[in-house]
């Protein structure tokens, strides 16, 4: 693995403008043919700006997330983050995964620690700078928990300390709080939104939660129905700090909800007719 | 490559086994204390007493059979037969020498085998896990020692390392090697390639990946798979032994069955069986000492009931 990182800031340089350039990205499939998951995608987000992405199921959301973070690479096309071509595994980007991705077998503690220590960081600034970050997200008293030994919002929490602690300048959520139940997730909602107001990383959330779009981002994308490109961009002109549970009632949060759901709409059922027809 | 793990694939994967919430469960296991408790160790004892019933029943019926003529007992033996080998043995030693000396020679013999084999079979499982070309190279290699019935090497190691203990701890290397490896390979190749992508970006090295995410992950498997190796490594040494030694159980076993001894060969198997036990305990304890960070399993609280 060809890495190359910056050791020196944990962050990186750099302010975390992300730049997709008619990206396709095809997949080999094990009968020897290739999926085109991504077609043509231009997506830019600017440095602090929160974007979220919304899409039917299987159009390539996740795919576009690996993209950035340097998981995969396109197979046409240019991914930029701040100006220069993602090789590899950027440093300064912090991804939080759909499904639980913390190490079972640590505490919480190691667990938030891993990052800097992985980095190279002393363990006794590693193990503070965890506790911070614990403190921050309101999970003090759990350090020397498993992660089996919390709710499904606790580890959330311990995802996301566990990516801020390295002060990325770029934050990838996939699905972040699909898992948690409603209110758990209006809440884990807000405290994101606290958290970002403090370092303000590029944000790419991925949600296929409409409202949740609209009340924590700037700007909602739109994708088409695999393979997936930008259908439409809107820009929520919302004003912050917000409070997630009363955006909603906004007359101009339902307006926006109308129009982006107005061109959402298609392509789910776009999606949703492959689905059905491929049931039969 | 395909691999059999019978304990394998019943486990709860630990990284998705969605586990109760905290406080939910300590609350439940609060209102259950009292009966539940109660009713956990009336069944234990049931378990117990069914199992001392079946143990008087049967060597109670084996001794009754062969002291009232049912049984040949030069044939088949007899407890009491047993018993008394054993304390000839433990008190005047064997025609090999003392019988501690035998338990000592065959366990140095097992355990050496074991712990080389299971290295072995970690670094290589792990390597061929990870390194995909590796394991391309190698799979039509593996496979086909696999195929071979490997206790057959047991001859040609006497006959290359001699009758002394190398020849025996080789054995017991090779037969404890491939079900450790079968199951370090499995356990790499099952990793959650969430956990590594995640490491990764947090600014894990690849060997940061292998010893801090990809090791302890495939641990459940590698430690399933060390219960059945050390019976293994016993195996080994005395399959070993049985082909040619001088010292060690195997030897009692075959000196035994020349002099139609049938009392010394079941002794012998006692005694093995003893080993294999106490063994069998030692690795659990470590089990549960390196997984002690899974959350409770429904298999695990029944086998402590
Ligand atoms: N590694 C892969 N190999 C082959 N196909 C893949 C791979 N990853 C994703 N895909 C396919 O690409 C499409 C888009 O997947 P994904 O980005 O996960 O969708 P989303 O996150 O929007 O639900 C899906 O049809 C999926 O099956
Ligand atoms: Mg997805």
């Amino acid at each position: 693995m060809a890495t190359s990182r910056s050791q020196e800031s944990p962050g990186g340089s750099g302010t975390g403008a992300i730049e997709l350039r008619n990206v396709t990205k095809r997949f080999r499939t094990p009968d020897g043919g290739a999926y085109t998951a991504l077609r043509d995608l231009d997506l830019t987000v600017a440095p602090g700006e929160f974007c979220a992405v919304v899409g039917p199921t299987g159009c390539g959301k996740s795919t576009t997330l690996t993209l950035v973070a340097g998981l995969e690479r396109a197979t046409e096309g240019q991914v930029l983050v701040d100006d220069s071509p993602v090789r590899g595994i950027g440093s300064g980007i912090g991804f939080v995964f759909q499904t639980d991705a913390v190490l079972p077998w640590k505490t919480v503690l190691a667990n938030v620690a891993a990052g800097p220590l992985f980095r190279g960081e002393a363990r006794k600034d590693a193990l503070a700078a965890a506790r911070d970050w614990l403190r921050r997200v309101g999970l003090s008293g759990f350090e020397n928990h498993h992660p089996h030994q919390l709710s499904g919002g606790m580890r959330k929490r311990v995802a996301l300390a566990q990516s801020l602690i390295n002060e990325p300048r770029i934050l990838l959520m996939d699905e972040p709080f699909s898992a948690l139940d409603v209110q758990t997730r209006s809440i884990m909602s807000d405290e994101l939104l606290a958290l970002w107001e403090v370092t303000r990383p590029s944000v790419v959330f991925v949600t296929h939660d409409l409202e949740e779009a609209i009340a924590l981002a700037d700007k909602v994308v739109v994708l088409t129905a695999g393979p997936a490109t930008v259908k439409d961009v809107f820009t929520v002109d919302l004003p912050r700090p917000r409070t997630v549970q009363e955006i909603r009632f906004e007359p101009r949060f339902v307006e926006l909800y109308q129009q982006i759901w107005e061109s959402l709409r298609d392509e789910v059922q776009v999606a949703y007719a492959r689905t059905a027809t491929l049931a039969k | 490559m395909s691999i059999s793990t019978p304990e394998g694939d019943v486990r709860t994967d630990p990284t998705t086994g969605k586990p109760a919430e905290t406080a939910e469960s300590s609350g439940r296991n609060g209102f259950l204390d009292v009966g539940a408790r109660r009713a956990v160790r009336r069944r234990r004892l049931l378990v117990r007493a069914i199992q001392l019933g079946l143990f008087v029943a049967i060597f109670g019926g084996w001794q009754l059979s062969s002291s009232m003529g049912w049984i040949d007992s030069f044939f088949f033996g007899s407890p009491s037969g047993i018993v008394d080998q054993l304390t000839t043995w433990a008190q005047s030693g064997t025609d090999a020498g003392s019988l501690w000396e035998q338990i000592g020679v065959t366990l140095e013999e097992a355990v050496l085998g074991f712990v080389i084999g299971v290295l072995l079979g970690i670094v290589c499982g792990v390597a061929l896990g990870r390194v995909r070309l590796l394991a391309e190279v190698f799979a039509p290699y593996i496979k086909a020692i696999n195929a071979v019935p490997r206790i057959v090497l047991g001859s040609v190691f006497i006959v290359v390392l001699g009758f002394g203990l190398s020849s025996k701890v080789a054995l017991a290397i090779v037969l404890v090697f491939f079900v450790v490896f079968f199951n370090a390979f499995q356990g790499t190749r099952e990793v959650d390639r969430n956990l590594i992508a995640n490491a990764r970006i947090l600014g894990a090295s690849s060997a940061q990946v292998t010893w801090q995410v990809v090791l302890p992950s495939a641990l459940t498997w590698i430690i399933a798979s060390l219960h059945s190796s050390f019976g293994f490594a016993l195996i080994g040494a005395i399959v070993g032994e049985f082909l040619g030694a001088d010292k060690g159980l195997g030897l009692l076993v075959r000196q035994a069955q020349g002099n139609f001894n049938i009392d010394g060969v079941f002794a012998a198997m006692v005694i093995m069986a003893v080993l294999a036990l106490v063994a069998e305990a030692a690795i659990s304890r470590l089990e549960r000492r390196l997984l002690a960070w899974r959350p409770p399993q429904l298999s695990d609280m029944e086998t402590a009931a």
